[in-house]
């Protein structure tokens, strides 16, 4: 059976064997990944099936997983690292903004880094301190780096592939509060390309834009604001760089309206950057300013308080009703 | 100690604080003999006196005396300990008077060199110095943006970079112009981002020289990922990552330390501890002498002199053989001196004296290996003669190409910011074009503005 129902977990499981099975350059490093299958299980079984010569268990330093996956892939080798939560990366911003965004320019393109970093992020799974951020705008920032997020099982089978595949860097956000989450897995489907956004759900009165988490926050406000009689597109935009504005430009010349919806912080966010190109590409189209859903500019707060932090159905339906109503 | 360092050991303390005639006339007169190495077998033994040895170093000879009086660990010492500073002993294989001395570990991997292979080093130094030298004139003339010259550190340099095969793959900082040259990459190729054409000019896979790196330490590890890689292939090859005294102190170095001694990696980390990181003395990095920080990881660590061609070479050879067998990383710390500034933009006098300066050229490396090519009848006047000229060509030839580099077109600094393409760079590079098209319209029409 090509298609299956699969957790988000599983399918990039499944995903990174098909990877380690197609090609043997292909290597995964990171801190438990081994024998307990990485916190979250997503190489749940590979060191057993492929060995420890590629499936790495590292020293707990997240700078030298980094660097030695740059020593490795300048030997002809794919690494695909694992962050083991969104907080701990930032040992390693150094190795990743420094060496790894700039090496292929500055080689004037004569080495590449075909290097996949994957960090589950985000909140809502009622964890401690540093396993619930969201820092997906600081690498997006870097000219170099290529960032992206699924936003179910379906998309982590076939982005982690296509990611792995890339010449270039690939910072791989995982939603984790949707590990979970079961899809339906078509393996021998024709993915869409890596960065292109996708329409989750058509819509003509306004549109969601969203990725990763909070896709699936956008669909349920889609539905409830179809209950009031409100027709609402969702896309998910599954790449943040490159970020495909000219499928939010073709959904808002339709529907005139747009909200960003993102669990990050607001200020300078991904949606403060599409708010800026929308309005230059769509200034006569847009009935209302583009408004943007998120996190606000205080740490990450402990998880007792976190749903009053976390973008959720009532706020995203309080931009879209004040959105509508300008 | 019984046992007197040789004459290349640390001194910076002794030259500048201990400070006086006497202290260094008494230092001159040292006898350079054959030095016994520390490795980490011995760790224990040197590391523990490091620190007793060091405070009355840091003092002058008077307060020294009052120190030993009151702080009871420096009876270990005695009080004769800051007039003879007791150093580890490092790898000697040629005095600075350039006398050959024997060392029964490290002799056999030089015992088959050739009167023309140490010409062929003596070359490697007087061209790097040259041209070294004509870089720093270039900045002076405003051709270069910046140079870090090498002075001083051409004997660590050459001396490693030819104990490296050409299978092997070196992992430079932003100074190691005589590695690039054992290395065959043009000279002028790295001029480029001195003068700010590029960010590094040549092509890491063509010699195996990897481009230089600015933030220090950050290539040490990817010494050890490649190294990692090397012995899954089933190769034998071996990495050298170079790094300074500054650079030990980095996470990243540390970083590389834990990762090649657990996954056991084939790689040389070579310390050209030049006394200086910028302003700041090795004292600012560290308690213990560098090469002992390998014992801590699991492997083992030596000082060599770094001033000495011949011994850089062996102990370099030694490392990569010991890499080879597949027994893993080895810490070389290359005991030398920067002789000029940190870089063109630096200015030492605001630090650091000319009497310390002046001790160090006493052990120049390139008279060092000339007085012994000359003692031992390996070279003659008209080698001497024909390597100056050839060394003024090098310099001409140099100065010729980078005053010919071109500025690198605009629009290249859009140019492989992906090996696979991106969407916001292209639509960018478009906006870009069309703005500079808008000039060229002006011009052709007569209509600016």
């Amino acid at each position: 059976m090509a298609t299956e129902k699969l957790a988000l977990a599983r399918a990039l499981n499944e995903s990174l064997r098909t990877a380690l099975e197609s090609d043997p350059k292909v290597l995964i490093m990171g801190e438990d990944v081994g024998k307990l299958g990485g916190v979250f299980r997503v190489t749940d079984g590979l060191q057993k099936d492929f060995g420890e010569d590629r499936v790495i268990d590292t020293p707990l330093a997240e700078s030298g997983i980094v660097g030695t996956a740059i020593g490795l892939a300048l030997r002809g080798y794919r690494p695909v690292v694992e962050i083991q939560f969104d907080g701990f990366v930032f040992p390693a911003y150094d190795q990743i903004v420094t060496q790894l965004a700039k090496m292929h320019a500055r080689s004037l393109g004569t080495v590449k880094l075909p290097i996949v970093i994957r960090i589950p992020y985000g909140g809502g799974i009622g964890a401690v301190e540093h396993h619930s951020e969201s820092p997906e705008a600081l690498f997006a920032h870097v000219p170099g780096l290529k960032v992206v997020s699924p936003a179910n099982a379906a998309d982590g089978y076939w982005m982690l592939q296509q990611a792995i595949q890339s010449d270039d860097p690939v910072i791989f956000f995982e939603p984790k509060r949707r590990y979970w989450d079961k899809a339906e897995v078509d393996r021998e489907a024709i993915p869409a390309p890596l960065h292109g956004a996708q329409v989750a759900r058509a819509g003509t009165d306004l549109t969601l834009a969203a990725y990763g988490p909070m896709v699936k926050v956008c669909l349920a406000a889609a539905d409830a604001a179809a209950e009031e009689g409100k027709s609402v597109e969702v896309l998910d935009l599954r790449s943040m760089s490159p970020v495909d504005f000219d499928a939010i430009q073709r959904s808002v010349e339709r529907t005139r309206r747009l909200v960003v919806v993102h669990e990050a912080p607001v200020f300078l966010g991904t949606g403060a950057e599409i708010a800026a190109r929308i309005t230059e590409r769509c200034f006569y189209h847009l009935e209302a300013p583009v408004l943007r859903v998120g996190g606000y500019h205080a740490p990450y707060p402990p998880a007792r308080i976190e749903e009053e932090y976390l973008p959720g159905l009532d706020r995203v339906l309080d931009a879209v009703d004040r959105s509508l109503a300008f | 100690m019984t046992v007197e360092s040789s004459a290349a050991r640390g001194t910076r303390r002794g030259g500048t604080e201990t400070g006086g005639d006497a202290g260094r006339t008494a230092r001159a007169a040292e006898s350079p003999k054959p030095a016994k190495r520390a490795t980490a077998k011995a760790p224990a033994k040197t590391a523990a006196k490091a620190p007793a040895r060091k405070a009355p170093a840091k003092r002058t000879p008077a307060k020294a005396t009052k120190a030993a009086k009151t702080a009871k660990t420096a009876g270990q010492a005695g009080p004769a300990a800051p007039a003879t500073p007791a150093e580890p002993q490092l790898v000697q294989l040629l005095t600075p008077e350039g006398k050959r001395v024997a060392d029964a570990e490290y002799d056999p991997y030089v015992a088959d060199i050739t009167p023309e292979e140490l010409r062929g080093l003596y070359r490697d130094m007087v061209l790097t110095r040259r041209f070294d030298a004509e870089a720093t004139s270039l900045q002076r003339q405003g051709e270069l943006g910046l140079w870090a010259s090498l002075l001083g550190q051409e004997a660590a340099q050459i001396g490693s970079g030819r104990a490296t095969r050409e299978d092997d793959w070196v992992f430079p900082t932003y100074r190691e112009h005589g590695v690039a040259w054992c290395r065959g990459v043009d000279p002028a190729n790295l001029l480029g981002m001195f003068r700010g054409v590029n960010h590094g000019g040549w092509d890491p896979n063509s010699n195996h020289f990897q481009l230089y790196t600015i933030v220090i330490g950050s290539q040490t590890l990817h010494a050890t990922g490649y190294a990692m890689g090397i012995t899954k292939d089933g190769a034998d090859s071996a990495v050298i990552a170079y790094f300074g005294d500054g650079a030990s102190s980095q996470g990243d170095v540390n970083e590389a330390f834990t990762f090649s001694a657990v996954y056991n990696a084939p790689v040389v980390f070579f310390c050209q501890n030049n006394q200086w990181a910028i302003s700041e003395p090795t004292e600012k990095q560290t308690r213990v002498p560098l090469y002992q920080r390998a014992s801590g990881f699991g492997f083992p660590g030596v000082r060599v002199d770094g001033n000495d061609v011949l011994a850089c070479l062996a102990v370099t050879k030694a490392a990569l053989a010991r890499a080879r067998r597949g027994e893993g990383p080895t810490l070389v710390e290359a005991f030398t001196y920067r002789m000029g500034a940190h870089t063109t933009s630096d200015d030492p006098t605001r630090y650091r004296s000319d009497d310390e300066r002046e001790s160090w050229e006493a052990r120049d490396p390139i008279q060092r290996l000339r007085a012994h090519l000359e003692a031992e009848g390996h070279a003659d006047e008209a080698f001497f003669t024909a390597l100056e000229e050839e060394s003024e060509t090098l310099g001409r030839r140099v100065r010729e190409a980078v005053r010919a580099m071109p500025d690198p077109d605009p629009m290249a600094m859009f140019e492989h910011t992906y090996a696979d393409g991106h969407a916001l760079v292209d639509e960018e590079r478009a906006e870009f074009a069309a703005y500079q098209a808008s000039f060229e319209d002006a011009d052709v029409t007569g209509k600016a503005n």
